[in-house]
């Protein structure tokens, strides 16, 4: 569980932003932001990757599937911890969306080269821990930690 | 060349199409975007792709492609692999990657194509 | 080979950055599906894809990739070259298919920036 991991270290650096559902033009803007911030920190290039990755699906997802959200970063020495908070039609069968190949997008995620449903499975896979709930008609929460080897 | 061959070179994973091996490979479509694959590819193609969705065996068996390879070690989704085998279009599978399948089959294509040019 | 020699190879159009066609690149990775790139692209190398939208361009920063293909001669959209413009990604464009662009490559020595993957994902 991700709660062990949360022990009551103090954030090196802490950051929020908001992405509106719908808007394509601007989506992975935020995923961007945070890998340039990560860089500056100057966190080893595997985990600046992987936590760009991870942002950058969780971002398209609000953007495909929401009407509005947060992601939320925090770091430590320990790791670098991203959240989505989600306000939209939440997922009914969370198992069935995190099985590769499943996929609700319509033509217009499709054409962004998005929509094959490898998406969630692609978080889980470059987060050393995740956890995901959702509920319907209120929305969606992933939790992603990314660990820092021998502290930054 | 046949798909047979390919299979044999590449060391492809057979999924369905078990007796069309003898098929005609003419030329070679990469591609994951199926609007894409419907307007661009041609009749007797091998088309590689990462998609496992079963709409690819319809634009396969709309297109006469010779046979459909997944790239990446994908497998087939369950419907895919059952809509492939009841309308026996060979589905093939690799552990390659998109680049380096299509980069071998595009060698071999081409230097069967330089053959049969030197001795019509 | 320099972008350049990949210029010349595939007849393409430069459409960003004129400046980096010095540019060494020796692996690449051809794919339509961003999440497909986004698991297994590796910094450096060159992405070919048939996608010409801002999301290539943003994928392609996510991974530090050395510079896009669009291949099949269409146009991208102002804001994808605008984007690859601010974040110094070369876009070139070519009017051959993905699996010609990719041939030609790799008849000239390029490789995938990853060979093979031995299992499938999310799948039991
Ligand atoms: N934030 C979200 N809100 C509502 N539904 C979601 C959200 N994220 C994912 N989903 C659902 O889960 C499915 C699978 O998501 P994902 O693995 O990212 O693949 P893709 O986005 O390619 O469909 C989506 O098609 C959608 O139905
Ligand atoms: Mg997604």
């Amino acid at each position: 569980m991700i709660t062990v991991l949360d022990v009551h270290e103090k954030p090196i650096f802490e950051s929020s932003y908001t992405v509106q559902g719908g808007n394509f033009d601007e989506a992975g803007k935020v995923a961007s932001q945070i890998k340039v911030i990560l860089k500056k920190l100057g966190l080893q290039t595997d985990v600046v990757r992987k936590a760009a990755l991870v942002a950058y699906e969780s971002e398209i997802n609000i953007v495909s599937y929401a009407r509005k959200g947060t992601i939320n970063i925090s770091i430590t020495p320990q790791r670098v911890k991203i959240e989505t908070i989600d306000e939209g039609h939440g997922i009914p069968d969370i198992e069935l969306a995190m099985q590769e190949g499943y996929s609700t997008a319509d033509a217009k995620i499709r054409e962004m080269g998005f929509g094959a449903g490898m998406g969630l499975c692609n978080i889980k896979k470059f987060s050393d821990q995740f956890q995901i709930t959702s509920e319907i008609g209120i929305g969606t929460h992933l939790k992603m930690i990314i660990l820092i080897e021998n502290g930054a | 060349m046949d798909l047979e061959t390919i299979v044999k070179c590449l060391d492809l994973k057979v999924f369905s199409g078990f007796d069309k091996l003898k098929t005609e490979v003419l030329d070679g479509y990469t591609g994951d975007l199926l609007s894409d694959v419907m307007a661009n590819s041609k009749e007797g193609d091998i088309w590689m792709t990462r998609q496992v969705h079963q709409n690819i065996i319809a634009v396969a068996s709309l297109k006469d492609h010779a046979g459909v390879i997944l790239v990446h070690g994908a497998d087939p989704a369950n419907d895919t692999l059952e809509k492939a085998l009841k309308e026996n279009i060979p589905l093939l599978g690799t552990g390659l990657s998109g680049f380096e399948i299509a980069g071998r089959i595009y060698n071999i294509i081409k230097g069967k194509k330089e053959i049969t040019a030197q001795n019509p | 080979m320099t972008l350049n020699d990949v210029a010349e190879l595939l007849d393409a159009e430069v459409l960003a950055g004129h400046d980096q066609l010095e540019m060494e690149v020796k692996t690449g990775f051809g794919a339509d599906l961003m999440s497909d790139v986004l698991a297994f692209a590796k910094p450096g190398s060159l992405l070919l894809t048939g996608l010409t939208n801002p999301q290539v361009v943003r994928t392609a920063d996510i991974l530090d990739i050395a510079a896009i293909i669009m291949v099949r001669g269409k146009r991208p959209v102002p804001e994808a070259i605008q984007l690859a413009k601010e974040i110094k990604i070369p876009v070139l464009s070519t009017r051959l298919i993905l699996f010609e662009t990719i041939g030609r490559l790799y008849e000239k020595g390029m490789r995938g920036c990853i060979e093979r993957v031995d299992n499938s994902f999310g799948r039991p």
